[in-house]
C-alpha cells in the first residue's frame, strides 16, 4: 500500500514538473485534470481499511469536479479566447524546470523540519512542491488561464497536505473548500471571457494599462 | 570469467550493425513498406571498405584522423560495458567516467574533422552537436550517480547487474537515459537520420565529406555506439545473473537490445523531429528526471 | 635550501644585469633569459627532492624589519607549487627570447627582462615565505612586476586602462589579506606562520576564511572577483600572459590552501561555499569564453573556468574533511592540486600557441584566421594537444585530475548523508556541464583558427615560428601527454602534499585511486594501439586504390570564398542563445534591405557580467556618494582656514570640558 502511495506521489511531482515545462495550454489543462483524478484516488487509498460511503462520496465529488468540470470550463474559456499557447512568460521554460527542482529540494528540507507523523514518506514534499508550483505559475506566467491553473494546482497541494495531516477530513470542511474553489474558477472563467472580449487578448501583464 | 567477456565483445562487434537493420525494418513496417534488408548495414560497410577515397584540398591530417579516433574510442567503450551480468574486460571503479569521456573524445574529433572541411554545412551541424552533447552529459552522469548510490558501486560491471528491478527510481533513470540515448545517437526527436537537407541535419552533415574506408569506419562506429549505449539501458532494466547460467542472461540481454531497437524504431515512426529551440528543454527535462531519481534514492 | 637561495639569487641578478645593460637588447635578453632558465633549473632540484622524500626544510634568519623575520619554509605543499612555477618560467623565458625580438627596435627590453625575473623570483618567494611580512612583501613585488609587464605596450590606451584595472583589483584583494594575517597573528611577536593562533574560535576562523577567499580569490580569479583577468591577459605580451595565467593566479590558490592549514578543522559550509563558487566560476567562465572572438580573451576566461574546477576540487576536499570521509577529503584535494599543475602546463601551452599565431599573423581575431595548421604545423599540433587536454578528455592530463575529483565526488555521493550528497551530485553535474562546454569552446577555438581555409590575406601569409618558440610548446605538450599516461605513478607523490593540509597523508586512499588510474592508462595504451591498427588497416586498404583530391562540397555554389565558412560567433551561437540570461550579448547588425546582396554587417559584443553588474554599480555608487561630499571642497582658501580654525576650537573645547 505504501508503494502505491509513493508511486502516486512521484506521478504528482512529475506532473508538476511537466506543468512547469510545457507551453501548450490544452496539455496543461489535461495534466491538471489528471492531477485531480489522482488525488481523488489517493483519498480512497489512504483510508483503504475504513471505507465508508461518505468517503466514497467525497472522493467521487472531488474526482468529478477536478477531473472533468474544471477542465471543461477552462477549455471552454480558451476556446472563446482562441489562445493556444502561452505567450512569452516572465521566466523561461528551462529556468522554470530548474526552479521546480529547487522547490522540490526546499520541500524535502521543509518536510524534514516540520513535526508531522508522515515525515518519512514522499507525501509532505510532494504536497509542498505542488503548492509552490501553483504559486510559481501564478507569479511567472502571463496568460490569465495559466494563473487560473496555478490556483487549482495550489488547491491540489493544500488538499494533499490536508490528507496527510488530518486523519479524516470532516465533510463540511472539504465541501467548503471545494465550493470555494468551484466559485473561484467559475468567476475566473467569466472574468477570462470578459477580459478577452474587452481587450482581445488574455495577457494579464498588459492589464497594467488600467493603472490610473 | 574472461572467456565470457571476450565472447561478449565478439558478439558486440558482430551484431552491432544488426541494430541499424532492426530500426530501419521497424520504421518500414510502420510506413507500410518492405524496407531495406535486415543486414543492409553490413553490406553498406563492406561496400564502402572496398572503395577508394576522395579528400578535399582544404582538409589536413585532422580530417584523416577523425574517423580512426572515433572508431578506436567506441571500441574502448565496448570493452568497458558489461553484457548480461558478465563483467567487462576493462572494468574498474570509475570506469563510467571513461565511458562518458571517451565518447566525448569521439565527438571532439568528429567535430574537428567537420570543421576541417571549411564547409558551412558541417560547421552548422557541429555547432548544434556540441551544445546538445554538453547538455546531455550531466543527465547521463547524474543518472549513473543515482544508480551508483543505489548499488554502492562505482564500476559499470558492478552497478548494472545489481540494480533493483523496476523501482520508481530505476524507471525515472531509464526514461532519462533513453532520452540521452536518442540524443547521442542522433535519432528522432533530436535529428533525422534520413533527412538530406543540410539545414536540418546535425549528425549526418558532420560526416558529409567522408568517403570510402573512412565512411565505413564512421558507419560501423555509429552502430557500435548504438550497441554500447543500449547495453547500459538494458543493463539497468533487465535483471542479470552471472554464474553457470551466464549464457542465458547474455541471450536475454541481446534480446532486450533488439527490443530497444524496435522501440527506437517506433519512436522514430510516431514522432517528428523537434524544433531546435525545444531540444535543450527536452535535455534539461532528462537531467531533471535524473536528479529527481537521485533525490528519491537519497531517502 | 641553499639551492633555492642560489637559484633566486641568480634570477634576480640576471634581472639586474639585464637592467644595467638595457641599451643593448642582445645582452639584456641573454642575461635576463639565461639567468631565468639557469635559476629555474637549479631551483627545481630541491622542489622535486622535497616531494620525493616528503620532508620539510627551513631557513630562519633575523631581519631588521619590525615583526618580520627572514623565515623560509619548504614543505611539500610549497614544493608542489614551486614545480610549475620553475618549469613554466624556464620554458616561457626561452620562448620570450624569440618573441620579444620583434619588439627590439621599439622597446627597451632590458626593463622587461628585469621585471620578468623579478616576477619569477617573487612568485617563488611567495611560496617559500613563512613570515607574514615576507609573504606580503613578495606578494606586492609580484603584483607590481606583473603590472609593469602587462603595461608593456603602454602607448596604447586600452593597455593603460587594462593595467589600471589589474592594479586596482589586485590592491583591493590585498587589502583583505592584511587584516586576516593580523587576526591570525595576534599576540605573537614575529608574525611567523608557525606562531599563528592554534585554537581559534569558530567565529574568527569564519572571518579569516571569508577574508582569505576574497583576498586570494581576487588573485586567483574566481567569480565575482575575476574582472581583471579578461582585460589584463589579452593586452599583455603572450609569454607574460602564459606565465600569469599559468602560475601567477595559482599563487592565489596556494595562499588559500595555506590559510586552510592555519585554520584547522573546517565547518561544512566552507566546503559548500567553495564548491558553489567553483561551479559558478566554472560554468560562467566557459560560457563567457564561448562568447569571445579574441583568442587571448577566450583563453583568459578559460583560466577562470579552470580555477573554478580547482576550487571545486578543494571544496569537495573540504566537505570530505568536515564530514570525516578520508577518501573524499584526500582525493578532492589531490585532484584540485593536481589540476593546478595540469592547468599550468596546458594553459601555458595554449597561450604560447596564441602568441605564436600573433607573432606570425599579427591579429588574434578568431574570425580573421583560419587554415593555419597547414602553414604552422608545430603550433597547430601542440595547440591541439593543449585543446584536448583542457577539455578534460582521455588520455591526457586534464582527464586525470578531473577523474580524481569525480572519484572523490562519486564516493561522497554514494556514502554521505542527504545534504552533503546533494552538493556532491551538483559537483558531478557541474563538472559534466563544464567539460561539455569546454569541448565546445575548444573545438571552436582550434577549428576556426587552425582548420579550414584562411579567411584574410594576413592569415594566408602565415609562417611557422622559429624553433626557439616551438620547442617550449612541444616540451609542454610532451609533459601533458606524459602526465596523462604516467598518472598512476605520479599520484602517490601527492600524499605528502595532502598530508600537509589534512595532517594525515591518507596514502592508502590515494594509492587506491592510483590503482584506478592504472586501468585508465591501460585503456589509453590500448586506445593508441587501436588507433595505430585502424590507421594501418586503412592504408593497407587504400594502397592499391585511387586517393582523389577535390574541393569541399559546396552545394553547387559557383564561387565559394573563404569568408563563407562558418565563423566563430556562428559556431557558438546556439549556446549563447540558450544562456542569454547570463551572457547578455549585444548585437549590432545592418541587414541588406534590397533584393540583391549588398553590404551587410554583424558585430557581437559580450560585456563581462561581473564588471557590469557588480563592480560598475558599486564604484558608481561610491563615486556618487563622494560627489555629494564635494560641497566641502569649496576651493577658496578662506573656507579652508575657517575649517582649520573650527577644528582647533572644537578640540580646545573638548579638551577643556
Amino acid at each position: 500500500m505504501n508503494s502505491a502511495i509513493e508511486i502516486m506521489m512521484i506521478l504528482l511531482v512529475l506532473s508538476d514538473m511537466a506543468l512547469l515545462g510545457l507551453s501548450r495550454l490544452r496539455t496543461c489543462i489535461s495534466i491538471v485534470s489528471f492531477q485531480g483524478m489522482l488525488l481523488g484516488v489517493l483519498a480512497l487509498t489512504m483510508q483503504l481499511s475504513a471505507i465508508t460511503p461518505r468517503l466514497i462520496l467525497i472522493a467521487a465529488a472531488s474526482f468529478i469536479i477536478k477531473g472533468f468540470i474544471f477542465p471543461f470550463l477552462l477549455r471552454r474559456g480558451i476556446r472563446e479566447a482562441g489562445a493556444q499557447y502561452e505567450i512569452e512568460p516572465f521566466v523561461g521554460y528551462i529556468m522554470s524546470v530548474i526552479a521546480g527542482l529547487a522547490m522540490l529540494g526546499i520541500s524535502f528540507w521543509l518536510g524534514a523540519k516540520l513535526p508531522l507523523f508522515a515525515a518519512n514518506t514522499l507525501l509532505i514534499p510532494a504536497a509542498l512542491t505542488t503548492l509552490f508550483t501553483g504559486l510559481f505559475l501564478i507569479i511567472a506566467r502571463k496568460n490569465a488561464l495559466n494563473q487560473c491553473l496555478g490556483y487549482i494546482i495550489m488547491e491540489n497541494g493544500i488538499y494533499t497536505f490536508g490528507i496527510v495531516s488530518v486523519a479524516e477530513i470532516p465533510l463540511l470542511v472539504e465541501l467548503g473548500i471545494l465550493l470555494d474553489v468551484f466559485v473561484a474558477v467559475f468567476v475566473m472563467g467569466i472574468a477570462i471571457y470578459h477580459i478577452n472580449r474587452e481587450f482581445d487578448h488574455l495577457d494579464s501583464d498588459r492589464l497594467n494599462i488600467l493603472k490610473g | 570469467m574472461p572467456i565470457a567477456s571476450i565472447i561478449n565483445i565478439c558478439l558486440g562487434l558482430l551484431l552491432a550493425p544488426l541494430l541499424l537493420g532492426i530500426i530501419n525494418k521497424t520504421k518500414a513496417f510502420f510506413a507500410g513498406r518492405t524496407g531495406q534488408p535486415l543486414f543492409q548495414a553490413y553490406l553498406d560497410i563492406i561496400k564502402q571498405l572496398r572503395k577508394g577515397v576522395v579528400y578535399s584540398q582544404t582538409t589536413s591530417l585532422i580530417f584523416r584522423a577523425g574517423p580512426v579516433i572515433g572508431l578506436a574510442s567506441v571500441l574502448i567503450a565496448l570493452a568497458i560495458v558489461p553484457l548480461g551480468g558478465v563483467a567487462a574486460p576493462l572494468a574498474f571503479s570509475g570506469d563510467l567516467l571513461i565511458f562518458a569521456y571517451i565518447l566525448g573524445l569521439m565527438r571532439f574529433f568528429t567535430v574537428l574533422a567537420a570543421l576541417d572541411t571549411g564547409s558551412s554545412f558541417e560547421g552548422m551541424g557541429a555547432s548544434r552537436e556540441v551544445l546538445f552533447s554538453a547538455l546531455a552529459e550531466p543527465a547521463l552522469l547524474i543518472g549513473l550517480a543515482a544508480i551508483a548510490r543505489e548499488t554502492h558501486a562505482m564500476s559499470l560491471s558492478q552497478m548494472l547487474p545489481a540494480v533493483s528491478f523496476l523501482s520508481p527510481e530505476v524507471v525515472l533513470v531509464t526514461v532519462a537515459l533513453l532520452i540521452v540515448y536518442l540524443c547521442e545517437n542522433a535519432r528522432i526527436p533530436f535529428d533525422d537520420p534520413n533527412t538530406h537537407l543540410e539545414l536540418t541535419m546535425i549528425h549526418e552533415v558532420m560526416v558529409l565529406d567522408h568517403s570510402g574506408p573512412d565512411f565505413a569506419f564512421i558507419l560501423y562506429g555509429s552502430a557500435l555506439k548504438l550497441w554500447v549505449l543500449g547495453l547500459v539501458i538494458i543493463g539497468i532494466v533487465f535483471p542479470a545473473s552471472s554464474g553457470s547460467f551466464w549464457f542465458i542472461s547474455v541471450i536475454s540481454a541481446i534480446g532486450g537490445l533488439f527490443f530497444l531497437a524496435v522501440i527506437v524504431g517506433i519512436i522514430e515512426s510516431t514522432m517528428a523531429r523537434l524544433r531546435l529551440i525545444r531540444i535543450p528543454q527536452l535535455l534539461v527535462a532528462a537531467g531533471s528526471l535524473s536528479l529527481f531519481a537521485f533525490i528519491l534514492v537519497l531517502r | 635550501m641553499s639551492f633555492l637561495i642560489t637559484s633566486l639569487a641568480i634570477i634576480v641578478a640576471g634581472g639586474l644585469l639585464s637592467l644595467i645593460f638595457y641599451k643593448s637588447h642582445r645582452f639584456s635578453t641573454a642575461f635576463g633569459a639565461g639567468a631565468a632558465v639557469l635559476g629555474c633549473i637549479i631551483g627545481i632540484v630541491p622542489a622535486v627532492q622535497i616531494i620525493y622524500y616528503g620532508n620539510t626544510e627551513t631557513l630562519k634568519l633575523a631581519w631588521d624589519i619590525p615583526l618580520g623575520s627572514f623565515f623560509l619554509q619548504l614543505d611539500p605543499l610549497a614544493a608542489f607549487f614551486l614545480m610549475p612555477i620553475f618549469v613554466l618560467s624556464a620554458l616561457v623565458a626561452i620562448y620570450g627570447k624569440e618573441y620579444l625580438r620583434a619588439y627590439r627596435e621599439k622597446k627597451l627590453l632590458g626593463i622587461s627582462w628585469f621585471f620578468f625575473n623579478l616576477l619569477v623570483a617573487s612568485m617563488a618567494m611567495v611560496c617559500l615565505a613563512a613570515n607574514t611580512i615576507l609573504f606580503l612583501v613578495s606578494w606586492e613585488i609580484m603584483a607590481l612586476s606583473s603590472f609593469f609587464l602587462v603595461a608593456f605596450e603602454y602607448e596604447k590606451e586600452d593597455v593603460r586602462k587594462a593595467s589600471w584595472t589589474y592594479m586596482i583589483a589586485s590592491y583591493l584583494g590585498t587589502a583583505c589579506l592584511l587584516p586576516m594575517f593580523l587576526i591570525l597573528g595576534t599576540g605573537s611577536n614575529f608574525l611567523d606562520f608557525d606562531n599563528f593562533l592554534k585554537n581559534i574560535s569558530p567565529r574568527t576562523a569564519d572571518i579569516c576564511f571569508i577574508l582569505a577567499l576574497i583576498g586570494f580569490g581576487t588573485k586567483a580569479g574566481i567569480i565575482p572577483f575575476h574582472v581583471w583577468l579578461p582585460v589584463a591577459h589579452p593586452v599583455a605580451p603572450s609569454p607574460v600572459s602564459a606565465l600569469m595565467s599559468g602560475v601567477m593566479i595559482k599563487t592565489g590558490i596556494y595562499g588559500l590552501v595555506r590559510t586552510l592549514t592555519f585554520l584547522g578543522m573546517p565547518p561544512l559550509w566552507w566546503g559548500v561555499l567553495l564548491l558553489v563558487i567553483g561551479i559558478v566560476s566554472g560554468v560562467l567562465g566557459v560560457l563567457f569564453a564561448l562568447a569571445q572572438h579574441d583568442l587571448k580573451r577566450l583563453l583568459a576566461y578559460h583560466s577562470i573556468e579552470n580555477i573554478g574546477i580547482i576550487a571545486m576540487g578543494i571544496g569537495v576536499g573540504l566537505i570530505g574533511w568536515s564530514t570525516g570521509m578520508p577518501v573524499v577529503a584526500a582525493l578532492g584535494f589531490a585532484g584540485g592540486l593536481l589540476h593546478v599543475v595540469n592547468h599550468a602546463l596546458f594553459k601555458g601551452l595554449l597561450f604560447l600557441g596564441a602568441g605564436s599565431v600573433f607573432h606570425s599573423v599579427h591579429t588574434l581575431e578568431i574570425d580573421h584566421l583560419g587554415g593555419l595548421i597547414k602553414k604552422m604545423p608545430a603550433t597547430g599540433f601542440t595547440f591541439l594537444i593543449g585543446a584536448v587536454a583542457i577539455s578534460g578528455l582521455p588520455p591526457l592530463n586534464g582527464f586525470v585530475s578531473e577523474f580524481i575529483i569525480y572519484i572523490a565526488a562519486f564516493s561522497g555521493a554514494i556514502k554521505m548523508d542527504i545534504y552533503p550528497a546533494m552538493f556532491l551530485v551538483s559537483a558531478i553535474a557541474g563538472l559534466a556541464l563544464i567539460g561539455g562546454l569546454a569541448a565546445a569552446c575548444f573545438t571552436k577555438a582550434f577549428g576556426i583558427v587552425f582548420l579550414g581555409e584562411p579567411r584574410t590575406q594576413e592569415a594566408q601569409k602565415a609562417r611557422e615560428s622559429s624553433r626557439w618558440m616551438t620547442a617550449p610548446m612541444m616540451g609542454l605538450a610532451a609533459a601533458c601527454i606524459l602526465i596523462g599516461f604516467l598518472g598512476p605513478l605520479l599520484l602517490p607523490f601527492m600524499s605528502p602534499v595532502t598530508g600537509t593540509i589534512l595532517s594525515n597523508p591518507h596514502s592508502a586512499e590515494i594509492q587506491k585511486a592510483a590503482d584506478y588510474l592504472l586501468y585508465v592508462t591501460a585503456g589509453s595504451v590500448v586506445f593508441l594501439v587501436l588507433v595505430a591498427v585502424i590507421a594501418g588497416l586503412r592504408s593497407r586498404l587504400l594502397s592499391g586504390r585511387t586517393v582523389g583530391k577535390a574541393l569541399t562540397w559546396d552545394c553547387g555554389y559557383a564561387a565559394p570564398t573563404a569568408r563563407m565558412q562558418y565563423t566563430a560567433s556562428s559556431f557558438a551561437q546556439p549556446v549563447i542563445e540558450l544562456f542569454q540570461f547570463f551572457l547578455r550579448t549585444k548585437k549590432h547588425l545592418t541587414i541588406p534591405d534590397t533584393y540583391f546582396p549588398s553590404a551587410a554587417n554583424f558585430e557581437s559584443h559580450t560585456p563581462d557580467i561581473g564588471r557590469e553588474h557588480l563592480y560598475k554599480p558599486v564604484f558608481t555608487g561610491i563615486n556618487k556618494f563622494f560627489l555629494r561630499m564635494k560641497i566641502v571642497q569649496e576651493g577658496r582658501m578662506h573656507i579652508y582656514v575657517l575649517y582649520i580654525v573650527i577644528t582647533l576650537l572644537v578640540l580646545l573645547f573638548w579638551y577643556m570640558r
